[in-house]
């Protein structure tokens, strides 16, 4: 009986959320399924889900009729690797949660049990279209104050802007230059330190006689899901003779690597394909920003496209507040030779792929949980905004905390301006 | 020859000079400005053919947008703007058509050349952090030529960029305003005779810097407030021990000394002579308030409030004291001063009536597109009932920016007589795909999309294995 109850108040509270019957009539719906492009064409969103998808479908009649006129309808975008929701604030360490100083190897280190489903962030990106993220710690040098990172920053998992979690998690290192000081001095104690972790795991009786090791109990265990082939491992490198030493490292240890940044990574277009080593890297970077990205170059998304490489956008700085902003990278990335689909692809279907939520974001298709939104304009130009937008089958509100700001003060311009 | 617009833009520019900041105090007309005599410019404009940019749209500047025009340049200068203009002999023609052509654009906040790519702390010379007021450093002595970003934002269309001392003190030093030319010296891209810039600080950091990292003086944003009346009280105490000496000098007597100089104190008088335009990072309205009282207080003016995240609180304010707000599209949140910023700020302080809104970087990527800068605040502008022309928008990243600088005389629109600092673009500059084909300064070709080689690369790409070329 008090199950049944529950259930039915699980169901109300469903369908107060998911009710409305909506069909977006008459879009331009790029779906990133095999189904493609398709014009002038109608979604029926019941229960949350995408019922049908076609041209001239029937109005039921409870539905809310959204007339696109031709306005395009993507798949939710992705924000990057980013700290949606644990970084409010800069600066500030009582709101940020992104980096682990223990001084220790932590690879257990899971910096999603930070995050914040409330933070004023997530509204914000939900109006610039985005409707997911892959959460990514940092490792940090320690300094006068205490202990740093390690060269294994830790996990995150794939967080929808609903404030839902994906069940997912990826495991991110730093190495290259940036990461010397986590690393002794030198990066080539990176793969060192990674070499003896793999170790601890796969031979443990060596641990017996071993004081000097790295992980702890739990941090094996982790690590040994990694190295069994469950999630992804990102390797945050640019300089394309340390993405040489990653792409034979995870040949060597068996992980499902993935080349974060990899600014230089255009050089190594053919091995990364024949790898199959997806890349997720910063359209912006075209600047030789440090010695390991002397190759930088606006025409990297477009140089691997062209190997085969899968790519998906990520700004090489984790961005927490202006997630929004990659989707501009991708149009500039087409401004610099990647095909229109392709760039939406890498803010869509790719980083589904990559980091295992395939089934539920990242494309449009009957019976999938509408994650879904409706342009003003084409979904890459500046001069485009989102004007719906759903995650995982719920209609999102178009109001954030930057638009109660901004509707406070504008009676006081308009007022000013009128006299 | 038909220069059918020339009247249009000079309507447009007196129309224009209505809305101009108050002028700072006269300076003294014996002496040149501080700064531009020493340290001199060599930057010479090089001889290049008249150029005629024909059929294109037009966005002057001065607030015209005109639809198949002409725009000729000659001798460096733009020599007139208008339709059907005829090629003088050996003139490079450029077709314009379905091109846009834009003035060079402004950059009045970067740190290219003091903050250069690669970041290395060999070359991080941007922030004299040492004291809370360096108003005796020279951006200018940091800038390092040599750094790649300089081709990169030329590839963007950036023709002029003020390099400013880092925001880590209150008063970070002086700026200097370049030409965005490929240079061995920094002297050989110094603008001539643009006025120099003082660097000032409000907020977090100062207070983080010396405060918090540091354990001394200023720790808190009242303490950041006494710290420059602190440094004002000894420039007017300088400026009055000159004067007397120049009193004395002129009485003829024998007991004058000329006071001991002060670099510090140099730059600190010019400013509230209005010699040295006054520049302000400032995010927080409040604290944009009481600057402008201190700025009552002793009597200078701020050109420009750098940052401004919050300007739309007070876009009213700033109007009526001819302040301009130089402002990102949509960074905020990135430090607690930054949480209130909204992507309409730009089209909020544009839109008060003699609002100034400008359109800057601060970033070594911004800097490459601060046209798309402009389009997304267009667009978030016009969503709020804001909506801003691509003709008027264009004014946020040159004749506004010129104006703030002290420039607008030469630089920043397409007016006869003004500077050839022109870019013509693939399409509408406010787009995710806009790229600049040809971006001209002083009449000179500097960067021609078509042949990259045009724009030489950095020193420091040369030779490295890695390099990607040439390709912007």
């Amino acid at each position: 009986m008090r199950r049944a109850l529950y259930l039915a108040a699980l169901a109300l509270s469903v369908t107060q959320a998911q009710a409305a019957t909506i069909l977006i009539r008459g879009a331009t719906v790029h779906t990133m399924s095999h189904a493609g492009v398709l014009k002038d064409t109608d979604i029926l969103i019941r229960d949350g889900r995408v019922a049908e998808l076609g041209s001239h479908l029937g109005v039921p009649a409870e539905a809310e009729v959204i007339e696109a006129h031709g306005r395009a309808v993507t798949p939710g975008l992705f924000g990057g690797a980013a700290r949606l929701g644990i970084e409010e604030i800069g600066l500030e360490p009582t709101v940020d949660d992104y980096a682990l100083k223990l001084g220790s190897m932590r690879p257990e280190f899971d910096v999603t049990g930070a995050f914040d489903p409330d933070s004023v962030l997530l509204g914000v990106a939900r109006l610039g279209g985005v409707t997911f993220v892959q959460l990514v710690p940092s490792a940090e040098a320690g300094g006068k104050a205490g202990p740093g990172g390690t060269i294994i920053a830790g996990q995150g998992a794939v967080v929808r802007l609903d404030g839902s979690v994906a069940p997912a998690r990826a495991l991110f290192i730093e190495m290259g230059g940036a990461a010397n000081a986590l690393s002794g001095g030198s990066r080539a104690a990176q793969l060192m330190l990674l070499e003896q972790a793999i170790t601890e795991v796969r031979t443990p009786k060596l641990l017996l006689a071993n004081d000097a090791r790295l992980l702890t109990p739990a941090g094996r265990q982790v690590l040994a899901q990694y190295l069994a082939g469950h999630g992804r491992v990102v390797f945050d490198v640019d300089r394309a003779s340390d993405i040489r030493q990653v792409i034979a490292f995870a040949e060597r240890a068996q992980v499902r690597a993935v080349i974060g940044g990899g600014v230089e990574a255009w050089r190594l277009g053919a091995q990364l394909a024949a790898a199959d080593i997806p890349v997720l890297l910063d359209p912006l970077a075209d600047l030789p920003e440090s010695f390991d990205s002397v190759g930088a170059t606006l025409e990297n998304a477009a140089r691997l496209e062209r190997a085969g490489v899968k790519i998906a956008f990520s700004f090489a700085d984790p961005e927490a507040h202006n997630v929004r902003k990659l989707r501009q990278g991708a149009g500039i990335a087409v401004a610099h030779g990647l095909p229109w689909e392709a760039a939406l692809a890498a803010l869509t279907r790719n980083p589904a792929e990559i980091f295992g939520v395939a089934d539920r974001n990242g494309s449009i298709e009957r019976g999938r949980p509408a994650d879904l939104v409706l342009w003003s304009a084409d979904p890459l130009e500046v001069t485009a905004l989102a004007d719906e937008v759903f995650i995982q089958g719920t209609r999102q509100s178009m109001r954030s905390r930057q638009t109660e700001l901004r509707d406070r003060y504008l009676p006081k311009l308009r007022a000013h301006s009128a006299r | 020859m038909k220069r059918v617009y020339c009247f249009l833009a000079a309507v447009l520019l007196s129309a224009c000079a209505t809305h101009a900041a108050k002028p700072a105090a006269a300076a003294p007309a014996a002496a040149p400005p501080s700064g531009t005599a020493l340290y001199p410019s060599t930057y010479q404009v090089p001889a290049s053919p008249p150029t005629l940019i024909r059929n294109a749209t037009v966005l002057t500047g001065t607030g015209a947008r005109l639809e198949h025009a002409d725009v000729l340049i000659v001798a460096g200068k733009i020599s007139a703007v208008g339709t059907q203009l005829s090629a003088p002999a050996g003139a490079l023609v450029v077709d314009g058509t379905a091109r846009w052509v834009t003035p060079g654009l402004i950059d009045i906040h970067s740190h290219l050349g003091v903050y250069p790519s690669p970041q290395v702390e060999a070359n991080s010379d941007g922030n004299e952090a040492t004291s809370p007021s360096t108003a005796n450093v020279w951006a200018e002595h940091s800038v390092w030529p040599q750094d790649p970003g300089f081709r990169t934002a030329l590839a963007g269309g950036i023709t002029t960029l003020q390099i400013l001392p880092g925001s880590a003190n209150l008063i970070g030093g002086r700026s200097v305003v370049l030409k965005n030319v490929p240079a061995v010296t920094y002297q050989a891209m110094k603008f001539p005779d643009a006025p120099q810039g003082l660097k000032m600080a409000c907020g977090e950091n100062p207070k983080r810097v010396y405060g918090a990292n540091k354990n001394q003086f200023p720790s808190t944003r009242m303490g950041n407030m006494a710290g420059y009346r602190a440094q004002w009280v000894e420039a007017q105490e300088y400026l009055r021990d000159q004067d007397e000496y120049q009193k004395k000098l002129r009485s003829g007597a024998k007991d004058a000394k000329p006071p001991k100089r002060d670099l510090r104190l140099d730059t600190l008088a010019a400013a509230l002579k209005g010699d040295i335009i006054v520049h302000m990072h400032c995010y927080r309205a409040d604290e944009m308030a009481a600057v402008l009282d201190m700025s009552q207080e002793f009597g200078y003016h701020v050109a420009a409030f750098h940052h401004a995240v919050e300007a739309y609180k007070i876009s009213d304010l700033l109007a009526e004291q001819g302040v301009c707000a130089a402002m990102w599209a949509d960074w905020w949140g990135f430090k607690m001063e930054a949480y209130d910023g909204i992507p309409e700020n730009i089209a909020f302080v544009d839109a008060a009536p003699a609002g100034c809104a400008i359109v800057h970087s601060d970033s070594e990527e911004g800097i490459q597109r601060l046209n798309q800068e402009a389009a997304k605040a267009m667009t978030y502008g016009a969503r709020a009932g804001l909506t801003v022309p691509p003709e008027q928008a264009i004014r946020w990243l040159t004749a506004n920016p010129a104006k703030s600088l002290g420039l607008l005389g030469r630089t920043g629109t397409l007016e006869p007589g003004k500077m050839g600092d022109v870019v013509v673009w693939n399409g509408t500059p406010f787009s995710v795909y806009a790229l600049a084909d040809l971006v001209f300064i002083d009449g000179a070709l500097r960067f021609d999309r078509a042949h990259p080689e045009v724009a030489p690369l950095s020193d420091f790409l040369l030779g490295q294995p890695a390099a990607p070329g040439v390709n912007p």
